[in-house]
């Protein structure tokens, strides 16, 4: 089986991408395929935490993110530099299973997928 | 090479398009294959057969139709990123009790299934956005 990872790179409500890239995670996981998601740049902002979209018209990123271990995708990636750049607080996140990496590791990551799915 | 590329900018709103049509041309004329193109997120709009863009300005639409019949490609468009876009074709259109569809010939609406068998047995996935 390929392995594929999933990168997004966009906030959570500013565009729909950030959404539909969950969408293509969550939907891979669902067919039982090897998928992890890696957020960075304006990505981690996905994980902040006490998100409170307009009810009614936004749907949660948060929630999204939740599902995911449900779905078997256990760890969500994401990437250090890009936090501390935003003065994101590492420590209020939506979600507790958020492994952090470095321009290093985000690299090795990258080159150990086969296919990379970029949002 | 066996490629599988995935659109997700819409056509004139982003260069994301024009960019994937180019490389599709290149790819399929060095004797590449493309298993799939995918149309997710805003690029499910270049699967509209209603754009018309002005006379002097490449009609971008229009020519993914021509290279998906030119080369009998396989285009799929996201079916939920499409309904909630508006982009229907005749059968989603009678479903949802729409007075039109508008879906170009060539297209066709299916789930994000299609971008995980792509990814599984294509040797290259490429993403175009913004």
């Amino acid at each position: 089986m390929k392995s594929m990872l999933c990168i997004s790179r966009h906030s959570p409500y500013g565009n729909a991408l950030g959404r539909e890239a969950l969408e293509a995670v969550l939907a891979a996981a669902a067919f039982e395929q090897n998928i992890a998601l890696l957020l960075m740049d304006d990505g981690v902002w996905q994980l902040q935490d006490q998100q409170q979209p307009l009810a009614g018209q936004q749907k949660s990123i948060a929630r999204n993110l939740s599902a995911l271990e449900m779905f078997g995708v256990d760890t969500v990636y994401a990437h250090q530099g890009s936090a501390q750049r935003r003065g994101l607080n590492s420590q209020a996140l939506c979600i507790d299973s958020v492994q952090w990496l470095n321009d290093q590791q985000v690299r090795q990551l990258m080159a150990t997928h086969d296919h990379l799915l970029s949002f | 090479m066996k490629f599988t590329l995935v659109i997700l900018g819409a056509p004139y709103g982003a260069s994301a398009s024009q960019s994937a049509l180019a490389f599709a041309q290149a790819a399929l004329a060095d004797g590449h294959r493309i298993h799939r193109l995918f149309f997710y997120a805003d690029g499910v709009h270049n699967a509209t057969r209603l754009a018309a863009p002005p006379q002097d300005e490449h009609d971008l639409p229009a020519s993914w139709s021509e290279l998906i019949k030119q080369h009998q490609l396989d285009a799929v468009v996201c079916i939920a990123a499409a309904l909630r876009r508006g982009l229907l074709d005749a059968t989603e259109a009678k479903r949802y009790q729409k007075d039109s569809d508008n879906i170009a010939h060539g297209f066709e609406l299916s789930g994000l299934g299609q971008l995980i068998e792509a990814s599984a047995v294509s040797d290259r996935v490429i993403t175009f956005g913004p």
